[in-house]
Parts: C-alpha cells; sequence; structure tokens
C-alpha cells in the first residue's frame, strides 16, 4: 500500500474570508497517481480549495498535510511542500520578462540549486514534453493562450512535483485552444502524475479522472467514480449542476 | 523683416522630417537663448579666469556629493518600498513615518537640522557629510513612493506563480517583480537624479564648496555675480543633459529587450 498512500489529506479544513465562510468541513485524500476532478457552480470554493493545498490561501481550521509535512504558520515547512506540488493557473502566470526558456529555468536553478549546466537539457526536455520545443527563444507574449498554458504545465514540471494542482487551466483560453491543453493534460495523466484539477471540462473528467468531487457553497457534496457520479448522481444539488452543465 | 525671416524659418522647417524638424529648433532656441544672455554685456575675460576653478572644485563636488546620494537614495527606496508593503506593522510604521517626515520638510531645512541639529547631540559633523547624509535621506523617501508604486503595479499572479514553486520573498523580488518593474520606476526615478544633482545646490548654505557656493562667492569681490552664476547655470544644465541622456539610453535598452 506504500507505493499508493496518501500525498494529499484535508481533515475537517475550514477557512473563512473576513464572515464569509469559503471551505466547510472539507475532508478528501489524494493517493499517488490519482487523478481527481472538482467541479461545482462558481462560487463553490473550487480555486480555494486547490490553493490552500500549497497555502497560496492560509486556512484556518483543520489540518492539511501534504507529502508527510503539515502546512501551518512555519513558512520553512510551507516553501518545503511548494517545491514537491506544481500549481498550474487560470491565466498562466508566465514570467513576461523572460523566454520560454528561461520561463522554465528559473526554478530548478534558484530554487532546486541543480547545477547550471544541467539546466537547459532538462528544460527542452519538458518542453518537448508539452510538444513545445521550437518557440524556446521566444517571449510569453508572442504566444497564443494555449500556447503558454503548455509552457505553463511545462515550467511547473520542471520542478519534478509530485502531484500537479490545476487552477481553472483552460477557462480562460478561446475555445479553440483548449484542446491543446486538454490533450498535453491527458498525456501528463498516462504518464502516472497525480493529479488535482478544478476544470469545467466535463469530457475530460469522463476520460481521465479516477474519481469526481462535486463542492457547492464551500462543502464536498459527492464524490464517486466518474461512470457513477454522471450516471447516478446522488444528491439533488448535483444533478442540478450536471443537468446545466451538459444540456447544451 | 524680422518678421518674414521668422516665418520663411517655419516655413522652411515644416518641410524637413521629424529629426531634422528637432534638431534645427533646439539649436535656434540655444542661439536665441545665449544672444540674451549676450546682450548682458558680460565680462568673458573674468569667466575665463575663474571657469577652470569653477569646474575643478564645483563640479567635482557636486558630483561627488550627487553621485553618493544617487547611489544611496534607491538602496533606501527599495528598504523603505519593501517595508511600506509589508504587513508587519513595524516595517510599515517606520517607513511610513520616514517617508511623511522626510517628504515633508523642505530639503533646505533638513540640511540645516542635521549640520546644526546633530552637533547639539554631541556629533559634530563636517558639511560635506551632512549634506551627503541629508540628500539621499530626502530623496530616498521620494523614491520610495515610487519604488513601491512599481512593486504594486506588478499583477497578483506573478508573485503567486513565483511563490508557488517554491521561491521565497527575496528570490521573488530579485527574480520576478523588480525586473518587471523597472521599466516602470526608471523614468521617474530619473527625474529624481536631475533634480538632486540640482538640489546638491542647498548644501551650499552650510559652506560647502560646490557649485552654487562657488557662482555666489566668486564675483562677490568685482559684483561680477551674473558672470559666475550664468557660468554656473550652464555647467547645471550640461551635466543635467548627461544624466538625461543616460536615463534615455537604459529606457531604450528596456524597450529592446521587452519584444
Amino acid at each position: 500500500m506504500s507505493e499508493n498512500g496518501p500525498i494529499i489529506e484535508m481533515c475537517n479544513v475550514n477557512k473563512w474570508y473576513g464572515n464569509y465562510r469559503a471551505l466547510r468541513d472539507i475532508n478528501f485524500t489524494v493517493n499517488k497517481g490519482d487523478k481527481i476532478v472538482v467541479c461545482g457552480p462558481s462560487g463553490s470554493g473550487k480555486p480555494t480549495m486547490i490553493r490552500t493545498l500549497n497555502w497560496l490561501e492560509a486556512h484556518q481550521e483543520g489540518d492539511i498535510i501534504v507529502d508527510g509535512v503539515r502546512l501551518h504558520d512555519k513558512m520553512k515547512d510551507v516553501d518545503k511542500v511548494r517545491m514537491e506540488v506544481g500549481l498550474v493557473f487560470q491565466h498562466f502566470n508566465l514570467f513576461p520578462h523572460l523566454t520560454v526558456l528561461q520561463n522554465l529555468m528559473v526554478a530548478p536553478m534558484w530554487v532546486r540549486g541543480v547545477p547550471a549546466a544541467e539546466i537547459p537539457e532538462i528544460a527542452m526536455k519538458f518542453l518537448e514534453r508539452v510538444r513545445f520545443p521550437e518557440q524556446a527563444k521566444k517571449y510569453p507574449g508572442q504566444l497564443s493562450g494555449g500556447q503558454q498554458q503548455r509552457v505553463a504545465f511545462a515550467r511547473t514540471l520542471c520542478m519534478n512535483p509530485k502531484v500537479m494542482l490545476f487552477d481553472e487551466p483552460t477557462s480562460a483560453l478561446d475555445p479553440e485552444m483548449v484542446s491543446e491543453v486538454l490533450d498535453t493534460m491527458v498525456g501528463l495523466a498516462e504518464d502516472g502524475m497525480t493529479m488535482d484539477c478544478v476544470i469545467h471540462e466535463m469530457g475530460f473528467a469522463k476520460a481521465v479522472a479516477d474519481r469526481v468531487i462535486f463542492m457547492d457553497a464551500g462543502e464536498i457534496i459527492e464524490e464517486n467514480d466518474p461512470v457513477s457520479f454522471f450516471e447516478n448522481p446522488q444528491n439533488e444539488r448535483t444533478l442540478n449542476f450536471l443537468s446545466q452543465i451538459l444540456q447544451h | 523683416m524680422v518678421a518674414i525671416l521668422f516665418v520663411l524659418n517655419i516655413v522652411l522647417i515644416g518641410f524637413l522630417n521629424f529629426r531634422f524638424q528637432a534638431i534645427i529648433v533646439w539649436l535656434q532656441l540655444l542661439a536665441l537663448f545665449l544672444t540674451f544672455f549676450y546682450g548682458f554685456d558680460l565680462d568673458f575675460s573674468f569667466i575665463r579666469k575663474k571657469v577652470w576653478f569653477m569646474v575643478s572644485q564645483g563640479v567635482f563636488t557636486t558630483l561627488y556629493v550627487s553621485a553618493i546620494s544617487i547611489a544611496l537614495a534607491p538602496m533606501l527606496a527599495i528598504v523603505g518600498a519593501v517595508a511600506k508593503l509589508s504587513s508587519n506593522g513595524f516595517a510599515y510604521a517606520i517607513a511610513s513615518f520616514y517617508t511623511s517626515f522626510f517628504r515633508g520638510l523642505p530639503l533646505l531645512m533638513q540640511v540645516y537640522l542635521i549640520y546644526l541639529g546633530l552637533p547639539q547631540l554631541g556629533y559634530v559633523i563636517d558639511a560635506v557629510p551632512a549634506g551627503i547624509l541629508a540628500l539621499p535621506l530626502c530623496y530616498g523617501a521620494y523614491m520610495t513612493e515610487i519604488f513601491r508604486a512599481g512593486i504594486q503595479s506588478i499583477p497578483k499572479g506573478q508573485w503567486e506563480a513565483s511563490r508557488s514553486m517554491g521561491f521565497k520573498f527575496g528570490l521573488t523580488m530579485r527574480r520576478t517583480i523588480l525586473p518587471q518593474s523597472l521599466p516602470l520606476i526608471i523614468p521617474p526615478t530619473g527625474n529624481q537624479f536631475i533634480a538632486m544633482l540640482k538640489d546638491s545646490s542647498l548644501v551650499s548654505v552650510i559652506g560647502v564648496w560646490e557649485l552654487m557656493f562657488l557662482a555666489r562667492t566668486l564675483g562677490n569681490k568685482t559684483f561680477q555675480h551674473m558672470e559666475m552664476l550664468i557660468t554656473a547655470a550652464m555647467i547645471y544644465w550640461c551635466l543635467s543633459m548627461c544624466l538625461e541622456l543616460i536615463q534615455s539610453r537604459i529606457e531604450r535598452h528596456f524597450r529592446t529587450k521587452s519584444h
């Protein structure tokens, strides 16, 4: 079992923004190799949950344990977790003043301390993995949204993360670019990456996910394998949500 | 006659391209300006006699005081800006008190306060160090605000991307935030440097033998004030133009770098 032991555990996690309760008693485990898709209506706390996992947002109650490290006020522990957890953003957040290749190189160079001579090779390897080696010298501003997001994937992969978190990676893209990004994600999943995705593409959930989690109003309402989740939802709110997004 | 020449001049210049228009109009305005001074009936042999001393003593001291201030002020500004953006109450309070105080008092008064005030506390301070202390303290306060604005203009996502990869605060600042805010910070900072160069003249009140002090004193004996003031003015202008030139070079460098 140690092979597939838990890498992320959330126990009774609560979070407030002022008086607004963003997360309610979240209990949730990700095992190594799991592909999880989190869905739910807007305002349901999905991005908040993803972002508490590497403490871009601090939680106030409960325990979050990532790769054996409990997240709390000590920044040393938080940074340890951040080195093992890759986060992909809705708006890519590439560094506009650096070329694609340099974007990939900063983290191994300054955080991991990989010897400088090896870094370009590593970076190119991951650029090839997202099928993008020919644009290494360009600046992010010269690329399309889909291309930028693939570069962002590669940048995250350069850190050799144990888990990748996806915070709505396709929401800011033009429709024709969604598929290139989804294909890349499917590729990652096939390579065995542990993935926790907030994503609106239900086709991706059906094809890739081991489990689908439905959130509403900061709570996990339902958690199931994709077949049961889509064919036979247990909760009325899940049913409502699914009928709304699958209608068109 | 003058009117006809004037109109002809404008029409002719109108035919040129932008670059030549700019150069010729510049030169013409400069010529007009110099003619204006020439009308003062200045004693040029007197200027020639004194100008070397003005440059060797005055310009040297002015540049020396300004250069040290220019080097120190941005350091103060970065520390001030980070403190002002920090969530630590102490840091914020100290930094905002600093900017408020040093932006709130006239620089002339700060020079006096440091030069005359520190000896009251038992530290006798020379005129030049007093001036070198006052200038960066004052301009560091202005530049704190410039740096703060530059740092704040970088989208939050850049912080999040850096921090999520395990960058610590200092690394995020050095590798992500400052390189991106530099193009925004440089134009107003260049302004501050030029202003600082000229405001170094204020330390003449405490007897530093810099350009302004010499301009006021060298002509005293023979009542040739105008000669010395105009010479000093021209020297200040030339020095400022050097700074302008450097600033535009740096700006161009950053423009070509981002696309």
